[in-house]
């Protein structure tokens, strides 16, 4: 059964009115389970929006949207999916592992529980030991691995990220990257990950969708192929600057048609 | 006590010292008939009926008062503070519960905020003044049972009335703050109002009440103290003010106690809000000073 | 829902529409309530009744508010202008600061208006002072927290950039400083203002001249001539929203398109 199934999918924004914005139309896209698929576009592509439609933050003007077999409004209240913003947007009041168990308590799981599956999520991301710290007593890199630890507390077999490294710098950002393919890899998580970063989006992807701007729209769905098993050897691959250069050019295209600013060739 | 909490104390003790000091240099130079500066006649007069010396006001502490059962004047002062505290506090603890529930209100009901904020506003220029009659005449029709309304529970809702507001709006700007993409966090564990206001907007909302609470304090009481003084309330601190500065002619020394007393309920009313502040925000990020 | 393309009038009808139809509401309310259970005027006195005697007594009441206002306004003006000179001295001598600045802060814990009792004895019975004085000390408190801090929380970046600059203190006073503080004045005023008004009111209750609004309001009110009271009442709900109203005002004219910063201390 596959993950996530979008057909025709439409949204616009302020329709009638002056300020109308085509964000996204004629959006296809099918991604199958264990799928890592970013989308990488120039600013106004619809890449944000596009998520949060899968996420049931936003309703399509038209078009469906299936998360595992599900409209996604169920999707949302079954709670099928962890999400993951660029703000780590943890809560200032609750130490690290309060703010783990914050969507268990929302689904009513007894105390003890709770405790249990944020201690093993911190496990997971390394964080173990800061289990009582508070939040701004951490680097901006172990934020995020406590907001992502936190939107894999229910186990969801579905992750949406939103340019969840974009506030760090490179070194962590490398770092923060391949222990995401850790644990995703581990957990068999369906991952659609919205990034700015070219190598970013080929290093952890199976399939970049790239998309363009005005109207919102896919342009193009390029296979990795680089396999399973990434490394930081990866990296070095020949076949990894090639797959780049592949993306690039995609949006070059795109660019060129638009002069567009906003795409980082980092 | 941390060195930077006791160097405070001893500033906030020298300043007290210096105002001391003040006074008196100003008692030694100054006409003792009072007199202009400029054209206006804004010196006050420098004799002893007028300003007393600093010794005499907490000489006049000492003193017995025959017609209260031969009580000292400090334990007058002490019993008063004491009467007018717990209508403080009971004002106060009105107050922030009808702003907060003012202050969710117009969280959830975009529209009753816009109507009704402005007519707060408007409502806190009413001078209090007025509504203590009121607020007697109406508790007198008051009878349910065998509760009947009591001139000191005028003092409380008054009190009430003027520190509702800045907490209603402390509360109604803390519940709007968090981020868009916390709201959306929430919003993504698909959780319902509720919810959200008890695990994202209530503990968001704290620091914007801190402040709020301070302000809440001590407009508490400046209401009880104008309410006392206007409603008739006797055993508290207004109508002692009231009482002394009567017998100013007579007795111009003890005004400044009563004065003392004023001042003293207005620093403990500070002080437990400012106790509440440390215990709620312990375990939040310090603000640093700039 | 606006949107970007209404006018500024279809704005301001959306913005007073509200609050103009709940004052309505509660008005009517109000009236009906008194008229309907025949309630005594020494119980609650109906608004028309208020309006009646407002109108009949226009001229006394004006009377008094001028009386009440002016005090408030001295007050107010003095104090600004003492709480704006302290916090450059205080900004000035660091040492000073220590002492003043916790003073500051719990004088503004306190009653001010209890010092009227003080400064009453300390001037001719008939003297306006003792209440100005209290108005003064009042908004002087309010002032002068709001404008030091203004003149001190300066943006890091902003202070980087004026030392690379290699300006002396008082450039950056000029430059950096004072146009920081400026919105915190306002913010200072807008609460200032109407704790003028109120402040006099109060401080007309121990004694001394009985021709401002918060002595005719006890007066009338000890006469049992509650109607006429509330139509004093009245007058002084105008005076202090017309006092906010200047405040505002006069923000607005001071700093074209500025917005006054929310006071967190």
């Amino acid at each position: 059964m596959t993950t996530l199934s979008i057909r025709s999918l439409k949204k616009v924004f302020n329709p009638g009115k002056a300020n109308q914005v085509d964000a996204l139309v004629d959006v296809d896209l099918t991604v199958e389970p264990g799928d890592f698929v970013s989308l990488i576009g120039p600013s106004g592509c619809g890449k944000s929006t596009l998520l949060r439609l899968l996420a049931d933050l936003i309703q399509p003007t038209s078009g469906t949207v299936m998360m595992n077999g599900k409209s996604a409004h169920q999707a949302r209240i079954d709670q099928d999916y962890g999400m993951a913003f660029q703000q780590a947007g943890l809560f200032d009041w609750r130490s690290v592992a309060e703010n783990i168990e914050l969507p268990l308590e929302l689904k009513g799981w007894d105390k003890a529980k709770r405790r249990d599956r944020a201690h093993e999520m911190l496990e997971l991301v390394k964080l173990r030991e800061f289990a009582d710290h508070r939040p701004w007593e951490l680097s901006g890199g172990m934020q995020q691995r406590v907001a992502i630890a936190r939107a894999l507390a229910s186990h969801p077999q579905v992750l949406l990220m939103d340019e969840p490294f974009g506030a760090l710098d490179e070194m962590t950002r490398e770092h923060m990257q391949a222990e995401l393919l850790r644990i995703c890899r581990a957990a068999q998580t369906t991952v659609v990950f919205v990034t700015h970063s070219i190598p970013e989006a080929v290093y952890l992807s199976s399939r970049v969708v790239v998309m363009s701007p005005r109207p919102g729209r896919i342009t193009q769905i390029i296979d990795v192929g680089l396999g399973d098993a990434r490394t930081d050897e990866t990296r070095d691959d020949a076949a990894f600057y090639t797959k780049i250069t592949e993306v690039r050019e995609a949006l070059r295209g795109i660019e060129s048609t638009l002069a567009a600013r906003g795409v980082d060739n980092r | 006590m941390t060195r930077a909490r006791l160097r405070r104390v001893v500033m906030f003790v020298a300043a007290l010292v210096a105002v001391a000091c003040l006074w008196e240099f100003y008692k030694i130079i100054g006409p003792d008939q009072g007199g202009k500066a400029f054209g206006w006649t804004v010196l006050p007069r420098a004799g002893d009926r007028s300003m007393p010396h600093v010794w005499e006001m907490f000489a006049r502490l000492g003193d017995v008062e025959a017609s209260q059962g031969g009580r000292h004047i400090w334990q007058i002062i002490l019993s008063a503070i004491w009467y007018s505290l717990r209508l403080v506090l009971a004002g106060f603890a009105l107050g922030v519960i009808v702003g907060m529930g003012l202050g969710v209100v117009m969280s959830r009901l975009k529209l009753v905020e816009r109507g009704l904020m402005p007519l707060l506003v408007a409502s806190q220029t009413v001078p209090l003044i007025a509504l203590a009659p009121l607020v007697v005449a109406w508790g007198g029709k008051l009878h349910i049972g065998s509760f009947t309304w009591e001139k000191w529970m005028s003092a409380v809702v008054l009190g009430a009335f003027l520190s509702f507001f800045p907490v209603a709006i402390g509360t109604l700007k803390g519940l709007n703050s968090p981020s868009a993409e916390a709201l959306e966090l929430m919003q993504s564990y698909a959780a319902t109002w509720r919810q959200t206001l008890f695990k994202l907007r209530f503990p968001a909302a704290v620091p914007f009440l801190i402040p709020a609470l301070k302000l809440a304090g001590s407009a508490s009481v400046f209401g009880v103290l104008v309410s006392e003084i206007s409603t008739g309330v006797s055993g508290g601190v207004g109508r002692l003010i009231i009482k002394f500065a009567n017998e100013a002619s007579s007795k111009p020394a003890r005004v400044f106690t009563s004065v003392f007393g004023a001042v003293i309920l207005g620093l403990l009313m500070a002080g437990l809000v400012a106790a509440a502040e440390s215990r709620i925000m312990r375990n939040r990020p310090k603000e640093i000073p700039a | 829902m606006s949107t970007a393309t209404d006018s500024r009038g279809e704005r301001l009808v959306r913005a007073a529409a509200p609050p103009v139809v709940a004052l309505v509401l509660f008005l009517s309310l109000w009236e009906a309530v008194v008229k309907g259970f025949g309630l005594k005027p020494y119980f609650l006195t109906a608004p028309s009744t208020i309006w009646g005697e407002f109108t009949k007594n226009f001229g006394r009441i004006w009377a008094a508010c001028r009386v009440s206002g002016t005090n408030a306004l001295i007050g107010l003006l003095c104090g600004t202008v003492l709480g704006i000179a302290v916090a450059f001295v205080v900004r000035r001598f660091r040492k000073l600061d220590e002492i003043i600045t916790p003073l500051a802060i719990s004088l503004n814990a306190i009653p001010i208006f209890v010092l009227v009792t003080v400064f009453s004895n300390m001037f001719a019975t008939t003297s306006d002072v003792p209440r100005r004085l209290t108005v003064t000390l009042g908004v002087f408190f309010v002032v002068l927290v709001n404008v030091a801090k203004g003149l001190t929380q300066v943006s890091a970046t902003h202070l980087e950039l004026m030392r690379s600059y290699a300006a002396s203190e008082t450039e950056i006073m000029r430059k950096v400083r004072i146009p920081n503080a400026v919105p915190y004045l306002f913010t200072a005023l807008k609460v200032a203002a109407p704790l003028a008004v109120i402040t006099a009111f109060v401080s007309e209750y121990f004694g001394g001249n009985q021709n401002g609004l918060g002595s005719k309001i006890t007066g009338s009110l000890s006469s049992s001539k509650n109607a006429v009271a509330w139509a004093y009442v009245f007058g002084a709900c105008l005076l202090g929203l017309a006092f906010y109203l200047i405040s505002i005002v006069v923000e607005t004219v001071a700093t074209p398109g500025g917005v006054s910063k929310r006071d967190r201390s």
